[in-house]
């Protein structure tokens, strides 16, 4: 398996080699990063620029930790650091882009397909740190990595996501990743908050919908719960947060009926006492601060995978001897 | 000019092979073997974007460009800045439109004051000074009382009023169809019941009033299935489809660019929406191109086939462009901001042509529904124009092809088949493909009469 790809934008389009591959990586960046001297010259010399044009605390300081541990400058736009706010098109932020002459763009944006138009028109390799609804394909990535950690092989595991599926790129990611390694996918959540032609039938490969939590639960051998947004509740959506929590919040009662040990993933930020109990966040079944790890490490990989595709501009400069270099780092 | 052997269809879909007479000029004739020769098309529903939108399309851009796309009259929408919505603006629109001299074109006035959907305009006032029809186009009339009293007062005016159909409550912040590709996409969906349950209003609206409603763009399955109750029901009601409907599903949003048709030649349909990639023939854009969008939105292939099943019973009155040109600042954008709309007046008939070669529907009941059908819906008489069409020759939808100032079409790059080499308006030779017509002409001798003519 070679690494072909220009950009990460989304994870529907790929094999399952591809998929194995950065996890693969991302097992050997996890080595690195349990060093006592966590950073390795693979991107010596490169410029990895993080666009966030949406707050976010958590994937932007993953991947900069990812892209500093692989001793790439970075520099960051963000949506209140820059003229976005102030009516900048995001045409105008992509001729920034090229000027700057990144190699690497990390964006994260609220327009769905946002990635998509910027990779159309820089040179550089762009990933997806989470366009709108859209997909996150990192947050994919890496809980794949944690629940194969956990789990084993995925085939034939089922996987239960709970919650906002409709406005959720991760679950979107999740299934991208999750299904062509194996797993079966069962969604749960108000039907408010679930795509219509999903609650109506029309599935993708590998993923049902069960609308009560309890049923897609039972013998589950993992469950993710999704966040939350109030807003949700302003929109006609949900009644109230309270009837939320009690029909599919995560309780220490509900867990426990999934197979023994069964994990417990969430993206992050969390809503304690909503979608998912203190209890069942921080007890035993919690991988959550694992993803947090796995995540840079995933990171860490792709930036690093980028940096090898033949032909591309984030490859650059990067001769014969950087790429064993970096072929050493991930071995 | 004359052309020999053409086949000339007639505005009631009926054919024969006959010499057509092209203007007044003395040039040679032309072997006319293989073209076609239709009335001028009549096009309901255009953008014209001006006052106000210059940057998109002024009246003669907008009114050339119909006619390279062989219309040779269109009905101008009043969403400009401002409205169409004083006799003194309609009277102005038409004098443009009049010193264009490219396609006929007929001013729209609005429904309501400056298009805000609160207070009547002067509807028998603006029917005098030259509106066709009354239209809200780009908003719905939401306030079903107002409604009530336009279609009274259009009535009086005798003039149809053409509603936007679409229940804003329901479509919300959608951007496309909702349905499978939109929850793939992640995209906020406008589902089909946002058109259905306006139009249902609507028409029962229309029986209570008595007057003439015309239905816009419609889209859907289940609406088209509403307006055919309607009319068994001998409701006054009339509706348009248009081209991108006709052909384009969904699916362009994620990337594919196969016309309906394509993908499912010579096979029943798939039951379930199979992934485009799967098939290597498919040809791939790029995924959130806001060329593909447009409101009411691109539907699914079962609308589609709804649609043209429409067109063949007679439920669909008429072809309409719903040509939506815009400036590219509009569109360069991420797809949620992106205006709505698709640059299509001048590709419509190629596209239509290509699906009735595929099969999708009879040449006879497109033409009608390019002609007499909206010429009846207007309750006018067809004009005498006439186009010839080269259906066989080939040309490539590109930025500089298009006389439209609105490139944001998610055709461009493609090849289409079919193109208007002349058009006739008021007896007027107005659009010549010089190029495509001295192709036709064959060598000597084999073009009856040329040298006859070049004695003189």
């Amino acid at each position: 398996m070679t690494w072909s790809r220009r950009h990460v934008l989304a994870t529907d389009d790929w094999s399952r080699d591809e998929i194995e591959l950065v996890l693969q990586q991302s097992e050997a960046m996890l080595e690195v990063l349990a060093r006592p001297m966590r950073r390795t010259p693979a991107l010596r010399g490169r410029t990895v620029v993080l666009f966030f044009a949406e707050a976010s605390t958590r994937t932007r300081i993953s991947f900069e930790l990812a892209a500093k541990a692989l001793s790439a400058d970075t520099s960051i736009i963000t949506a209140s650091g820059s003229s976005i706010e102030k009516g900048e098109t995001l045409f105008d932020t992509v001729r920034t882009l090229e000027a700057l002459g990144a190699d690497i763009v990390v964006m994260r944006h609220g327009a769905a397909g946002a990635p998509y138009f910027v990779a159309e028109r820089v040179s550089s390799a762009v990933i997806n740190a989470g366009d709108g609804w859209h997909a996150h394909p990192t947050q994919g990535l890496l809980d794949a990595l944690t629940l194969r950690t956990s789990l084993g092989a995925l085939e034939g595991k089922r996987i239960v996501i709970v919650g906002d599926v409709l406005h959720s790129r991760v679950a979107r990611s999740d299934i991208h990743t999750l299904v062509p390694l194996g797993a079966r996918i069962t969604l749960s959540g108000p039907a408010t908050l679930m795509p219509s032609a999903w609650r109506c039938g029309q599935l993708p490969a590998g993923v049902a919908f069960e609308e009560d939590v309890d049923r897609a639960l039972d013998g589950a051998d993992a469950v993710i719960a999704l966040r939350l947004q109030r807003e949700r509740m302003d929109a006609g959506l949900l009644p109230s947060l309270r009837e939320y929590a009690l029909t599919w919040g995560l309780s220490e009662v509900r867990v426990a009926r999934m197979r023994p040990g069964a994990p417990v993933l969430h993206p992050g930020p969390m809503n304690e006492g909503i979608e998912i109990e203190a209890a069942v966040a921080h007890g035993p079944r919690s991988l959550i601060e694992r993803q947090v790890t796995n995540g840079v490490a995933v990171r860490m990989a792709l930036l690093h995978l980028l940096s090898t595709t033949p032909g591309a501009p984030a490859a650059r400069g990067g001769g014969e001897a950087d790429r064993r270099e970096g072929k050493e780092v991930a071995a | 000019m004359i052309l020999e052997e053409v086949r000339r269809i007639e505005a009631d879909g009926t054919e024969r092979t006959t010499s057509v007479r092209i203007g007044s000029d003395m040039s040679p004739n032309v072997d006319g073997r293989g073209l076609l020769v239709l009335p001028g098309l009549i096009d309901l529903h255009a953008h014209l974007r001006e006052p106000g939108y210059e940057e998109s399309e002024t009246v003669a851009t907008g009114a050339r460009a119909a006619l390279r796309g062989g219309f040779t009259t269109v009905c101008a929408m009043a969403n400009t800045m401002p409205a169409i919505d004083s006799p003194g603006l309609v009277a102005e629109l038409a004098a443009r439109g009049r010193d264009a001299r490219a396609a006929r074109v007929l001013p729209v006035a609005a429904i309501t004051r400056g298009r805000e959907g609160k207070q009547l305009a002067d509807l028998v006032e603006l029917a005098a000074a030259g509106a066709v029809a009354f239209s809200d186009d780009g908003d719905p009339v939401d306030d079903a009382r107002l409604f009530r009293s336009a279609l009274e007062y259009a009535h009086a005016a005798r003039r149809p009023v053409m509603e936007h159909v679409q229940d804003r409550a329901l479509s919300g912040r959608g951007v496309m169809h909702e349905g499978a590709v939109s929850a793939a996409l992640g995209l906020p969906g406008i589902p089909a019941a946002a058109e259905e349950s306006a139009v249902a209003r609507d028409i029962a609206i229309a029986k209570l009033t008595g007057a003439r409603l015309h239905l816009q763009h419609v889209s859907t399955a289940g609406a088209l299935e509403l307006v055919r109750h309607a009319k068994a029901d001998g409701i006054s009601v009339t509706c348009e489809v248009t081209p991108h409907h006709l052909a384009l599903t969904d699916e362009w949003v994620g990337g594919s660019r196969a016309f309906v048709w394509e993908p499912m030649r010579g096979a029943s349909p798939p039951q379930t929406p199979q992934k485009v990639e799967d098939d290597p023939q498919t040809p791939r854009g790029v995924p959130y191109d806001s060329a593909t969008k447009v409101n009411p939105p691109l539907r699914t292939a079962a609308d589609v086939r709804a649609l043209w099943r429409g067109l063949a019973d007679g439920t669909v009155d008429a072809i309409a462009t719903d040509h939506a040109p815009h400036a590219s600042f509009r569109k360069d954008v991420e797809y949620a901001e992106a205006a709505f709309g698709i640059s299509g007046i001048e590709t419509a008939l190629a596209v239509l042509l290509m699906a009735v070669d595929a099969g999708m529907g009879e040449l006879g009941a497109v033409v009608r529904a390019l002609t007499s059908g909206p010429a009846r819906v207007l309750d006018m008489r067809g004009p005498d124009d006439l186009i010839v069409v080269d259906p066989a020759l080939e040309w490539t939808v590109t930025a500089g092809a298009l006389a439209s100032k609105g490139k944001n079409t998610p055709l461009l790059g493609r090849r289409l088949r079919g193109k208007v080499i002349a058009a006739v308006v008021e007896g007027e030779v107005r659009y010549r493909d010089e190029t495509a017509m001295q192709g036709r002409a064959g060598p000597p001798g084999r073009i009856k009469g040329a040298e006859a003519i070049a004695r003189r």
